[in-house]
């Protein structure tokens, strides 16, 4: 072991019922440097970085901080350590002065009289010790994200921080905020500060660290020495994976000149200029990393956000939803990302899930015919095979797979002709997995069409016969088929 | 088949309760179980049952309704104002009432739905306006005076059975049909299950809202004729903390506070268990101030009950 190293993470291994999601990753930080994290969704970074702040408990491995060993952390050992993490979400009170957000928990005081006049001159001192400026006295809700972001920096200076772990730091800042973020991250290190930083903008990896580390499908690939490295080695590493899942075969039902779904500089909602064509009869993947915007889009489509600016035109008509029930009129579905808070009713029965959608269309002066309403669920679970003692069974009783079926039941039974799937195989187990992509093969068998988001290379891959790649609200890219590869996909989706 | 009666049982326990209760008053009075009291009962709990249907409605889709009694005053002032002053037909006067008391609900939908304002706080200050209202109408003193035929509402009997009862048996029949039979009746439960999923699945959550509270200042309006009727006279506090018992009854009957869960049959039972509990405590000689005490603590129980099993679940 050498005294270089402030941080040296150890064979971590983290197991969760059914998943491994970190093996025996090891890495080391040293001294004042700026090391970068980085893979693909679900590669394990966060993950990783939990077992530092105490949020995850490893499974077996070591940390060892300036030489102290340690076989799980918590917050405040974490603290007590140096180790500050900044997440996406700030920890911060908008009603509080910047100063006092400095000071949260742990304020100034006099008795019990808070002193604000001491903690304003701290916060001052913080401030000059990064460069930066920032009034103590301002609300923290009144400060751009930037400067919030500076905040949480100051807190961790001042908390005697060595080892400042930043997750996706510069996701919500503009430009001239990432600039300035960067300078206070050179000062840092120029002040004997270790950095790990996680990002996806590899150019901004190339720009500020000194090494990088790649994960991938939660396994240590390598480490690289930035400034004798190259990008395409880079995305070669992180997305270097054989492929060896199969997916259930389709035959190519779309025509080219059948489309479906148009979209003409549609904008809005994070999203800018979108242009896209869904033709009848195909899956059309969307690819991206997280926060790429694809999400966002498909809410446009679905009348869940509004479109500022841009047409969109479905089945030769342009439309305009501004509920999902106006879209789900047109024909258009959609499958969310998180099931349990946005796709199913949990206290519903599957029966009254399935119907959801067309009670209105299946009641008579309001009453329903609950003959009607029995076949349509009767006729799903069967189609869909969906596991479940009774239709009278609460969704919350189903297993992901099967409350995922009951979704696509749903829409089914609502007769769509476009089909949006958000990452519609998350926290599914394997087995259901397959039935869910035999189901979407069903759905264009059927003549419809499916829109599929996935974070899953595989997955996008392997089910989609087009894929368009977003990157940051925009466009950057359309395969076909015989044009499909990872690395392809994993640039454009960097923007690089 | 173990778990089937366990099922069972959690399903009617609160059905137990009444019979438990119903029992323990008949031995500590006899009085209690005469048919003349029996019959006071009914034609008590009935205005009860009735403002409870739109308030179950109310609790299902998470939300509240603190109005209810001030809508029971509103429309006991103006209906009795309207006959007594403004020289309406009885016919008429209930009408327009009803019509008052549904748009009195649908101004808390339009403040909950449209503005955003949390039911608690919209409800609240619903309350307080009308009472005032009803106030600044019969200036503060009391309106009576009218078609004798008008009594037959309240103080009615069809054969042996007390009209008020009737009405409220009808009610009960159409809350329940509402419910179970009408796709609204699912709605309110995926709205109370949850909004989010609810407005994705097509359902239109804002107009769920507003036909939610339109439906409950109905029936609170509907509650206010019966009692205009069984009173004979218009007061300005006729239906003064009336929302206080009537929330009780719902969630008693087992409606999650929280919304989604719930069913009308229940609520019946909620009902009867408040009438049984007010009427026995009268003839076993309970200060007005004790039975307050009493219903507090009935009320902090029920939704105790509620919550702690959901805290439970949630650990």
């Amino acid at each position: 072991m050498s005294d270089e190293y402030i941080l040296e993470l150890q064979h971590i291994r983290k197991e969760y019922p059914g998943v491994v999601a970190l093996k025996d990753v090891s890495l080391e930080v040293k001294k004042g440097e700026i090391l970068a994290l980085i893979g693909e969704n679900g590669a394990g970074k966060s993950t990783l970085i939990k077992t530092c702040s105490g949020a995850v408990i490893p499974t077996s491995g070591k940390i060892v901080i300036n030489g102290k060993e340690f076989t799980q952390m918590s917050p405040q050992l974490a603290a007590e350590n140096g180790i500050a993490i900044i997440y996406q979400e700030f920890n911060n009170v908008k009603g509080l002065s910047a100063a006092e957000n400095l000071f949260l928990g742990n304020p100034i005081r006099k008795g019990i009289v808070i002193d604000k006049k001491a903690m304003e001159k701290e916060a001052e001192k913080a401030f000059a010790q990064l460069n930066i400026k920032i009034n103590p006295k301002t609300l923290v809700g009144d400060l751009t994200v930037g400067y919030q972001q500076m905040i949480e920096i100051a807190k961790a200076i001042l908390q005697d921080a060595k080892v400042l772990i930043m997750d996706e730091p510069s996701a919500p800042l503009t430009n001239a905020e990432v600039e300035s973020m960067f300078k206070v991250c050179e000062l840092l290190k120029a002040k004997g500060v270790s950095i790990i930083y996680i990002s996806h903008r590899l150019e901004e990896i190339y720009r500020l660290s000194d090494r990088i580390v790649v994960l991938r499908d939660g396994e240590y690939i390598k480490t690289l020495i930035t400034k004798d490295s190259h990008v395409d080695e880079l995305i070669q590493l992180m997305v270097g994976r054989s492929l060896n899942e199969t997916f259930p075969p389709r035959e190519a039902r779309y025509r080219e000149d059948e489309i479906v779904l148009e979209l003409q500089d549609v904008s809005g909602n994070g999203d800018k200029n979108i242009n896209l064509q869904v033709r009848k009869g195909e899956i059309l993947g969307l690819g991206g990393l997280v926060g790429a915007g694809r999400t966002e889009l498909v809410q446009m489509i679905f009348g869940a956000a509004k479109k500022t600016e841009g047409k969109m035109i479905f089945k030769g008509k342009e439309i305009n939803p501004k509920a999902p029930r106006e879209a789900i009129d047109l024909g258009i579905a959609l499958v969310p990302e998180d099931r349990k808070r946005h796709g199913v009713l949990l206290g519903v029965s599957v029966k009254n899930n399935i119907n959801m959608p067309i009670y209105k269309k299946i009641s008579k002066a309001s009453v329903i015919n609950n003959k009607k309403e029995f076949e349509t669920a009767k006729k799903y679970e069967k189609e869909l095979l969906i596991k479940t003692p009774t239709l009278h069974q609460l969704v919350k009783n189903l297993s992901g797979g099967n409350q995922q079926k009951v979704i696509i039941g749903k829409w089914l039974a609502a007769n769509s002709e476009l089909i949006i799937f958000d990452e519609p195989t998350r926290g599914i187990d394997v087995g259901a997995k397959a039935e869910i992509y035999k189901l979407m093969n069903e759905v264009i068998e059927n003549g419809k069409t499916i829109l599929l988001i996935s974070s899953e290379m595989e997955e996008l891959m392997g089910m989609s016969d087009r894929i368009v790649v977003l990157a940051e609200g925009r466009i950057t890219g359309e395969l076909q088929k015989d044009e499909f590869d990872q690395e392809t996909i994993m640039k454009m989706a960097s923007a690089v | 088949m173990k778990s089937t009666i366990i099922r069972i049982l959690k399903e009617k326990a609160i059905w137990i309760v009444f019979i438990v209760l119903f029992i323990a008053f008949s031995l500590a009075n006899h009085r209690f179980i005469s048919t003349s009291n029996l019959f006071t009962i009914a034609r008590q709990v009935s205005m009860l049952g009735i403002a409870s249907i739109g308030m179950t409605f109310v609790i299902l889709i998470a939300g509240i309704d603190l109005s209810t009694g001030s809508i029971i005053t509103f429309v006991n002032i103006v209906g009795a104002f309207l006959m007594v002053n403004m020289g309406f037909s009885m016919v008429a006067a209930v009408v327009v009432s009803l019509i008052l008391s549904m748009l009195v609900g649908v101004i808390n939908g339009c403040m909950i739905s449209s503005i955003g304002i949390p039911a608690i706080i919209a409800t609240f200050a619903t309350q307080i306006v009308f009472e005032g209202i009803s106030y600044l109408i019969c200036g503060g003193t009391p309106i009576y005076g009218f078609d004798e035929r008008f009594k037959v509402i309240g103080q009615g009997y069809l054969g042996p059975v007390p009209v008020p009862v009737i009405i409220m048996i009808v009610c009960f029949a159409i809350g329940s049909f509402i419910l179970n039979k009408s796709y609204f009746g699912r709605y309110f439960y995926a709205v109370g299950g949850n909004e989010d999923a609810a407005k994705l699945s097509g359902i239109r959550v804002g107009r769920t809202k507003y036909l939610v509270y339109a439906l409950s200042g109905l029936f609170a309006g509907l509650a206010g004729i019966v009692m205009l009727s069984r009173t004979n006279s218009a007061q300005p506090t006729a239906g003064l903390g009336y929302e206080f018992d009537v929330i009780t009854c719902v969630v008693l009957g087992g409606v999650s506070i929280s919304g989604g869960f719930g069913k009308m049959s229940n609520v019946v039972a909620g009902v009867l268990i408040i009438g049984i509990l007010s009427n026995g405590m009268v003839l076993l000689n309970v200060s007005t101030y004790m039975q307050m005490v009493v219903k507090g603590i009935v009320l902090v129980l029920a939704v105790g009950f509620d919550s702690f099993q959901k805290k439970r679940a949630l650990t």
